[in-house]
């Protein structure tokens, strides 16, 4: 395009003194995750001790997330002399050590360094891509998160930004669209449905005015693939997002994203501003294009994941899903054809269209093309963000990129897909992940999360826990999710408590099976699934709770209790302070007590206890 | 009557439907909840019932009805946060303050929530104090956290 010719020129001067500064650069990974481990507290101590080193023409810029989310804050240093080099866990007190040693003398503090970020290994440091979490990822989307400047416009533009755009329109928009059909892309927020033949659909619709939606109400609890997209490289979705209105037609797009992301509303205002300053939006292109994107924040309604509901949000109206047809391809956002598309598909977009479909398309399983992003979470060492090709082995997430369950304990089964997902067990570890695979041992891909869990996580428990939100979430409308929540989580609830009888399992089966059936959307028509698949995988645990009354992972309150061991006990009042609800006293010196009556079983006593003088049982 | 306090947020909008969320959002953020005045004042303004302007703002999560403490601490209720223990540092902040979730301390200091996943999964347990995000939050900290709150 005309109007990015000599923005280009100028982006290519500033990204390539970025890469190779003249003067030593300061990156620190400053997302979300980032910011919680103390990033700005890091950035500040550096600003600090480089002014006072006399340094104070070294920049410190914030970057997004790498995806090594364990090891925040995350630091990059770009030092003459020696390669740039990741430093981790970096937190204000080690800033003096890496300014001094570091900055000014080129010598690398080695106890923090975390790898390489070049193509060679230095001085016994590896370099980052053969790092154990990096090694098997292939990064198409987050090809640059954490590393470039996401209030950058010239950073993404120098790293190829908006060349799909060019290139898409040098094609028909029906061109375009076949391209995302070879491209084989299907939505990443969860259905998995082609990406091109949903623009079809929308194409074909006649109208004045279309509208085209970014999905970016990332409501799974445990996922945060969309946020890191967001706040790592948000001119990406911008793109894949007018790639997407040229293809489909559409004049007007929102962007529904959750009020739970401010930074990443901050930083999708930064980059429309940047988008409309370059001239790409809110005027007419020199092909007669004219585009204009607009951010709706959501107000937590898990809801408005399903499509018709985000509609009715944005229509300023309770947020309740609809019978479909009329589809919103036909009859959409204030009745116009309308197209909704995830974060991580729109980003998907952007690199194909650049890339071209084929390089996409050679990637991951044979009905589920290219990569996905997963978030890493729970009970595994190596918590974080990554993308891999569809089609990698379960075990090898868990272990060789997660690096397994940590503190030696034994992994017991991973929650796919949020609370419209299923667990899958060790038995699992050989099968290839994607879509067709996950659907067939009864859980799915969904938008992306994976949170593992241990020998001490009860899985009635965690089926309780995903109910208990479903039933939170349910919007009311329709009957068999309305009450199929409640039921099944009185149901779960009497379980746990050791109440239950055998004849819950037939129950929590039969309205089960309703509420599949019959709920009108797929939040009560998926509810169900981490019912379903815990009792496939873990019967034997619901039996323990009715038959024996006993919680075999001691982790439901109501079948744990706590005591302490007078003679393990060293009086340390470690326990004490733990307590959350002032239930044991003893004070200094002298042998502990619980009072049952103010226990609630939370184990917070045996996990800080460090005699072993907590008895579980 | 459109409450003064209020005017200059709601004509920020043309009274189109579709603005009505957003504009309760602001208000939310000015007053840190919304009032009947608040409630009344968008009414009128947006052309619609009371009863369908609250129908719609008590739908969605995010909106509160009375007015919150000076300090708000939100505990995260997303899987992750669940398995690595958030459970007990909800149970110990009811105890420590004396309140239950959606109560705010009777001295108006401290308000306690339990909120959707804040997306910072790779270091919980989190809770937000106020604005920002504490991670991998032990009870040690929590305590620390609950005492330098003035």
């Amino acid at each position: 395009m005309e109007i990015l010719k000599s923005q280009r020129q100028t982006a290519q001067k500033v990204w390539d003194d970025f890469e190779n500064p003249k003067k030593n650069l300061v990156l620190v990974g400053a997302a979300t995750c980032g910011r919680a481990a103390g990033a700005l507290e890091v950035i500040d101590e550096f600003k600090r001790e480089l002014s006072a080193a006399g340094l104070g023409d070294v920049e410190v810029v914030e970057t997004a997330c790498i995806g090594l989310c364990y090891a925040e804050p995350l630091v990059e240093v770009r030092a003459a002399g020696v390669p740039p080099i990741l430093y981790s866990n970096v937190h204000a007190k080690d800033v003096s050590k890496i300014v001094s040693e570091h900055i000014k003398s080129g010598k690398i503090v080695k106890e923090k360094a975390e790898a390489v970020m070049g193509d060679d290994d230095f001085d016994g440091i590896a370099a980052f891509k053969k790092h154990p979490m990096v090694a098997l990822q292939k990064r198409v989307v987050l090809r640059n998160c954490g590393v470039i400047n996401p209030s950058s416009f010239e950073h993404y533009l120098a790293r190829g930004g908006y060349k799909g755009l060019e290139r898409s329109f040098s094609m028909s928009p029906e061109e375009v669209i076949e391209e995302m059909k070879r491209s084989g892309l299907r939505g990443r927020g969860g259905a998995g449905f082609p990406t091109g033949v949903k623009w079809g659909f929308a194409r074909a619709s006649k109208a004045d005015e279309k509208y085209i939606i970014c999905n970016a109400d990332e409501g799974d609890p445990g996922a945060f693939m969309d946020r890191s997209v967001l706040e790592g490289d948000p001119h990406s979705v911008i793109e894949g997002l007018m790639i997407a209105g040229y293809a489909i037609g559409a004049q007007h797009a929102y962007i529904y994203v959750r009020s739970e992301y401010p930074l990443a509303i901050e930083r999708l205002k930064t980059a429309i501003r940047q988008a409309e300053e370059a001239g790409l939006l809110k005027k007419k292109l020199e092909n007669g294009f004219g585009f204009e994107i607009r951010i709706k924040k959501g107000s937590g309604a898990f809801v408005c994941g399903e499509e018709t509901s985000l509609m009715a949000s944005i229509e300023g109206v309770r947020a309740m899903p609809r019978p479909k047809p009329p589809f919103p391809a036909n009859s959409g956002l204030f009745k116009k054809p309308t197209n909704i598309n995830n974060v991580e598909t729109l980003a998907a977009v952007s690199s194909i269209m650049r890339d071209g479909a084929d390089s996409y398309a050679a990637l991951g399983s044979e009905k589920s093309r290219g990569t996905k992003t997963f978030s890493l979470a729970g009970k595994i060492s190596r918590t974080g963000l990554i993308e891999v090709e569809l089609g990698i082995k379960l075990g090898d997430i868990i272990n060789k990129i997660g690096g397994g369950c940590p503190d030696g304990k034994k992994f017991k089964a991973v929650q796919t897909g949020g609370p419209s997902g299923g667990c899958l067990t060790e038995d699992h570890f050989g099968l290839p992940v994607d879509y067709e695979n996950l659907a067939a041992v009864g859980s799915i891909i969904g938008s992306g999360g994976m949170v593992v869990m241990n020998e001490d996580s009860c899985m009635v428990e965690v089926a309780k826990y995903f109910v208990n939100f479903t039933e939170n979430e349910s919007c009311g409308k329709c009957v068999p999710c309305r009450m199929g929540t409640q039921h099944v989580h009185k149901i779960l609830e009497k379980i746990t408590s050791g109440e239950g009888e055998m004849e819950d399992i037939e129950r929590l089966k039969k309205i089960a099976f309703t509420m599949k059936q019959s709920s009108l959307c797929g939040l009560g028509q998926t509810a169900p699934n981490p019912i379903l698949t815990t009792l496939r995988y873990f019967e034997n645990e619901y039996i323990a709770h009715i038959k024996d009354k006993k919680c075999p992972a001691l982790a439901c309150p109501k079948l744990v209790h706590f005591s302490v061991d007078a003679e393990k006990c060293t009086g340390c009042t470690m326990c004490e302070r733990a307590c959350p609800t002032g239930a044991i006293t003893g004070g200094l010196k002298n042998p502990h007590s619980i009072n049952s009556e103010k226990c609630i079983s939370c184990g917070a006593c045996f996990q800080t206890c460090r005699f072993g003088a907590i008895v579980r049982g | 009557m459109i409450g003064k306090k209020y005017e200059d947020i709601l004509k920020a909008y043309p009274p189109r439907r579709e603005n009505l969320v957003t504009a309760f959002q602001d208000i939310q953020e000015k007053d840190g909840y919304i009032s009947e005045n608040a409630l009344e004042s968008a009414a009128e303004y947006f052309g619609i019932s009371k009863a369908d302007a609250y129908s719609v703002v008590s739908f969605y999560a995010q909106f509160k009805f009375k007015k919150p403490g000076k300090h708000t601490i939100k505990v995260c209720k997303g899987t992750a946060c669940h398995v690595r223990g958030s459970g007990s540092l909800l149970a110990a902040l009811e105890e420590r303050l004396g309140i239950k979730e959606g109560q705010t301390t009777p001295d108006g200091l401290v308000s306690l929530e339990r909120v959707a996943c804040l997306g910072a999964c790779a270091l919980a347990p989190a809770i937000v104090v106020d604005d920002k995000v504490h991670a991998r939050i032990t009870l040690a900290q929590l305590d620390k956290i609950v005492k330098g709150l003035q």
